[in-house]
């Protein structure tokens, strides 16, 4: 579930506001948006993923919340993670889509699966 | 205060006429609305979340079932392996149709989408990353001049007086749950499916709202016994996606290795396994160049773990199996003709909201037929809807009726109604394996006995000024798809594809065609008159 708007970090652009497929979250005049039903939150990460700023933090636990340190999870370099993996804004050209390969993993598991056991 | 079903729209509505409404911003609501627009139609888009990132397709990695024309035995031996796993149920003509638009249709979002080259140089196109494909989706009909309303879930079907469909209206739940209201020339409903409120990766909004509208409207759904299937997931993780686990060893509570090789039966396997007791997994088997391109891969796979200080592929973790519903199962909508039409008039339907027992037969449609059919679906339901619209031509000024009811409308007393513990209800009926993984007769009965009493709850009660309506529309349509599911379960009295049933292991040649239900306070079962067969030709379906 959504745990954290880390607040220095949040331009109050109110992207995640917008784009939360479960509408978690409410906007606040001039300051960060407040996480105003958490129970909603459907932990699919995807608020992270347009958040430019890296300020907000889903812990992956979908039945209860977690609680979170926000100076631990600023330093522990997680913030921002799925952005970049995925290629999004200025990350884009640096990390590949290999989406791709999935097709292979299955087919290279089938035919393990099917190759007699190797002991 | 949401809508004022039997007066005409308050003041502060917001009210908009379009040739065809769109309700659904998942991918097969976003490729309707891309075809209804391309044909120089008015659309409007309405979406419970956020067009983009809302429906299950937009926190997953859809492949699409692909096949290019050349060499035309690509094509045939595509159809033949799905007919062999559709149980009499499918129809080529349909999966040929879909193959081909799928073919057509998916690289003209270049535009917006930057298909990868892959090892052998060649543009991929048929695996495509969730988030970025809805992202495009998005743009391409932004660009094709369509309305987008995020956040303005639909509540209620309009009809005009001679019962075809003519608009929808809900709330916007971000502008104070204002009303919304649109009237159209025709509907393509494509709302999505449910997984019953598993945590089935980017369900949560799918409770099968399109269910319930299509069925107030008339309409009849097919398909809804094949509900079964359930996907692999670490433990309290909403994390679904499988491409790791093609090579999982699993163990049980005592540490000892399951017998469950990757196959078609790994997931009974390991679900019988976690009938007895926990159940633990380490994905040290996968190839290690794979691990090192995973991020690139799938971006959000690693998130649980990273976030949790596991290393899957050192460390052993408990995992757990999520309900897919109607999601990777079939039912929907039964389609009526080759647009997509349903059996209502100026009503359309597309991807998880529609049967897709065309196309995916007796077997999960899984993530490569289902994406194709939302594709295919949604562009003949758009064409379908500009067409019908066109030919109803000046009905706009007509009155609309609208057609909600339970959750609306309390048919007696209205009073609280406890819609966490209906929702409760509803899962315990559908997430547990012995209960829809593992059918018997008599299970199903004492199921449909509790939905039957949910039921009667939702739709006796709930409604009104002190009813969130959002949230009484969305149990409504939980519990009747539900019961629309188990009652079919029940019908069908013997095991086809994903439909197993304990105390009838077997195929009945009798029960070879497709089941349609339909009703509420009552709900009917009959078998649908055509056989599936050679159905439409190819070309008839091909654009």
């Amino acid at each position: 579930m959504i745990e954290l708007v880390i607040a220095e970090r949040c331009t109050a652009c109110n992207a995640c506001v917008a784009v939360c497929p479960t509408n978690v979250f409410d906007a606040v005049a001039a300051g960060p948006p407040v996480i105003a039903r958490q129970a909603d939150c459907q932990t699919c990460f995807m608020c992270e993923l347009y958040c430019r700023a890296d300020a907000l933090y889903v812990a992956p636990d979908c039945e209860r919340p977690t609680p979170s340190d926000p100076a631990a999870i600023v330093a522990s370099g997680l913030l921002g993670q799925y952005r970049r993996d995925s290629g999004w804004d200025e990350w884009a050209e640096r990390y590949p889509n290999e989406q791709w390969l999935m097709e292979t993993v299955f087919r290279r598991a089938a035919e393990a699966a099917k190759a007699p056991p190797s002991l | 205060m949401a809508t004022t079903p039997n007066r005409e729209a308050p003041p502060d509505t917001f009210e908009r006429d379009a040739d065809v409404l769109v309700i659904g911003g998942g991918m097969a609501g976003a490729w309707a609305a891309a075809a209804a627009a391309a044909e120089g139609a008015a659309v409007v888009l309405v979406d419970k979340g956020y067009c983009g990132t809302s429906g299950v397709t937009a926190a997953a990695g859809p492949g699409h079932w692909w096949a290019p024309p050349d060499p035309p035995q690509a094509r045939e031996t595509a159809i033949r392996n799905r007919q062999a796993i559709a149980f009499g149920l499918g129809d080529p003509a349909w999966m040929y149709a879909v193959l081909d638009q799928t073919w057509r249709t998916l690289p003209t979002l270049g535009q917006h989408y930057r298909f990868p080259i892959d090892d052998r140089g060649q543009v991929n196109y048929r695996a495509v990353r969730g988030p970025e494909y809805m992202r495009a989706l998005r743009a391409l009909i932004e660009e094709r001049g369509v309305t987008v309303l995020d956040h303005s879930p639909a509540l209620e079907l309009l009809a005009r007086p001679d019962g075809t469909i003519g608009g929808a209206q809900g709330l916007q739940r971000q502008q104070a749950n204002r009303p919304w209201r649109v009237r159209a020339g025709a509907v393509v409903l494509a709302a999505g499916g449910t997984s019953f409120l598993s945590h089935l990766l980017g369900a949560r909004t799918n409770t099968g709202d399109g269910y319930l509208m299509a069925a107030e409207a008339g309409a009849e759904l097919s398909g809804m016994e094949f509900t079964a299937a359930y996907t692999i997931a670490p433990e309290r993780s909403t994390m679904t996606r499988t491409m790791s686990y093609a090579f999982a060893t699993y163990y049980d509570a005592d540490g000892r290795e399951i017998d469950a090789p990757f196959g078609p039966d790994q997931t009974e396997r390991i679900a019988r396994a976690l009938l007895a007791g926990p159940v633990t997994c380490s994905l040290h088997r996968l190839p290690a160049d794979i691990q090192a391109r995973l991020p690139t891969i799938s971006p959000n796979v690693m998130l649980p773990f990273d976030r949790w200080g596991i290393d899957p592929y050192r460390q052993r973790f408990a995992v757990t199996l999520h309900t897919d519903g109607t999601i990777r199962g079939i039912g929907g909508v039964k389609v009526a003709d080759r647009d997509c039409a349903t059996t209502v008039p100026g009503l359309f339907v597309a991807g998880d909201n529609a049967s897709r027992e065309l196309v995916a037969g007796a077997s999960s449609g899984g993530g490569n037929v289902n994406s194709a059919w939302a594709l295919s679906s949604g562009t003949w339901a758009g064409r379908g809807a500009v067409a019908f619209a066109r030919r109803a031509g000046g009905s706009a000024t007509a009155r609309l009726k609208p057609l909600g009811r339970a959750g609306l409308h309390p048919v007696a007393s209205q009073g609280p109604v406890d819609v966490a513990a209906l929702r409760a209800a509803v899962r315990s009926e559908m997430q547990p394996y012995d209960k829809n993984l593992f059918r018997s007769g008599d299970r199903l009965i004492r199921s449909r006995q509790a939905l039957d009493a949910a039921w009667r709850l939702i739709a006796d009660h709930a409604g009104g000024h002190d009813t969130n309506p959002l949230a009484a529309r969305e149990t409504a349509a939980l519990i009747a798809t539900a019961r629309w599911s188990v009652t079919a379960a029940l019908a069908r009295d013997e095991s086809r594809g994903m439909h197993r049933r304990e105390d009838r292991p077997g195929l009945n040649p009798a029960l070879g065609r497709r089941l349609l239900v339909s009703g509420f306070d009552d709900v009917w079962i009959r078998p649908d008159e055509a056989l599936p067969g050679p159905g439409l030709h190819a070309r008839e379906l091909v654009a």
